[in-house]
């Protein structure tokens, strides 16, 4: 049943089915994006501008 | 045509000269048989002292120059700089921008005496080795053309994040002249400009000897360096022990700041390396599922076709006789 609602609501109709293709691609980028800066992120640990900028930053001003 | 017409000539040739041999020998022997008998003897002779000749020259040229056709000598060539375990240039790694930050100071307390960096803006700086504010102070140090008033003169102004890094010499001409008549080469791209990389720049900064070796020709003005090609480099080291005094406390060995500017420099060269290999990252990842699902497809399409079994079921022996 649930099924079938999802088949009338999503791919039965060509718009619809299409509109889930474009929405499903961003998700998806959206959330892989994110995964992967993270492991990005924790592999690079204190190489990156972003672990060091905090010592700077509040210097730079003085200087 | 052309092949038949040279075959021709050859035996014609090969006899006029086979009977203008065998004359005299005719006449001191006087065998019959010999002008057609020791004729294939003769040729067969030719036949094994020219391929030896040959043979002698392509094994006398190889005595001579060697497996490999350099075209420089080791000297020309320099030495080959040892390789060194860089980890910004492992697959997934960043540049470690606290030695970038380092580097740049080494860059900019001496290397940009004589060095340009004209490729290099001051906003590239900021978000990897400065903060903005730091990178505007920098860049006001500095003065600029501005644009033509209204009277047409071109006035100066302090620098902005959009201004290069200035040059040390006004033009090449002004470089060579103050260099002795060498020109210190840009090092925007040098990393990317010289074979060997970060091997090669950190093995040139740090490979000076304390003298030149025992019979190598030094140049005037020149010093010996053996990984620079031809060994004469104009530029004397200028590393040495605690030659900068690092903020965050890193003792300043030679080595150490060799390795910050070498860092600091292959930046200069590849700006986008950070973002490029985490693009290059993700790329792997979702390509490499693909290769396995589109593996596993394939596998699941041919499974009717690789597990059938084709059996040949021979009728039942039979003491009829065949028919053919």
């Amino acid at each position: 049943m649930a099924s079938g609602a999802v088949y009338s609501a999503l791919f039965r109709r060509n718009y619809t089915m299409l509109g889930l293709v474009f929405a499903g691609a961003f998700a998806f980028e959206m959330g892989y994006d994110n995964v992967m800066n993270k492991v990005w992120d924790n592999y690079n640990r204190g190489r990156q501008w972003k672990d060091i900028r905090h010592k700077y930053v509040e210097g730079g001003d003085d200087e | 045509m052309l092949a038949r017409s040279c075959l021709r000539t050859t035996r014609a040739f090969a006899g006029l000269r086979n009977g203008a041999v065998q004359i005299p020998k005719r006449a001191a022997s006087s065998s019959s048989s010999g002008s057609t008998a020791d004729s294939p003897l003769r040729l067969n002779i030719a036949a094994a002292a020219s391929t030896a000749l040959a043979a002698g020259s392509i094994a006398w040229y190889y005595h001579l120059y060697g497996p490999t056709a350099n075209a420089a000598t080791p000297a020309e060539e320099g030495l080959h700089p040892t390789h060194y375990p860089w980890v910004h240039e492992q697959w997934f790694k960043t540049f470690d921008h606290q030695a970038l930050r380092r580097g740049f100071q080494v860059y900019r307390e001496v290397c940009s005496s004589c060095h340009s960096l004209s490729r290099v803006p001051y906003r590239t700086l900021v978000g990897s080795i400065l903060t903005v504010d730091e990178a505007k102070a920098l860049a006001e140090e500095n003065e600029y053309d501005s644009e033509p008033n209204d009277q047409g003169e071109i006035e100066k102004r302090p620098g902005k994040l959009s201004d290069y890094l200035p040059a040390p010499y006004k033009n090449d001409e002004a470089a060579r002249f103050a260099n002795n008549g060498a020109l210190p080469p840009d090092l925007s791209l040098m990393v990317k400009a010289r074979h060997g990389g970060c091997d090669y720049i950190f093995s040139l900064l740090t490979g000076y000897p304390e003298e030149p070796p025992a019979g190598a020709q030094v140049g005037a003005g020149l010093n010996f360096n053996p990984y620079f090609p031809g060994t004469g480099i104009a530029m004397a080291r200028v590393l040495y022990d605690g030659l900068v005094d690092y903020e965050d406390g890193t003792p300043a060995s030679t080595s150490q700041m060799a390795k910050d500017v070498t860092e600091f420099l292959n930046w200069a060269a590849e700006p986008e390396m950070d973002d490029r290999k985490r693009m290059g990252m993700k790329v792997l990842v979702v390509t490499s599922v693909l290769f396995a699902v589109s593996v596993w497809v394939k596998r699941y399409k041919w499974a009717w076709l690789k597990s059938r079994q084709v059996k040949y079921d021979p009728p039942k022996d039979s003491s009829a006789p065949r028919r053919y």
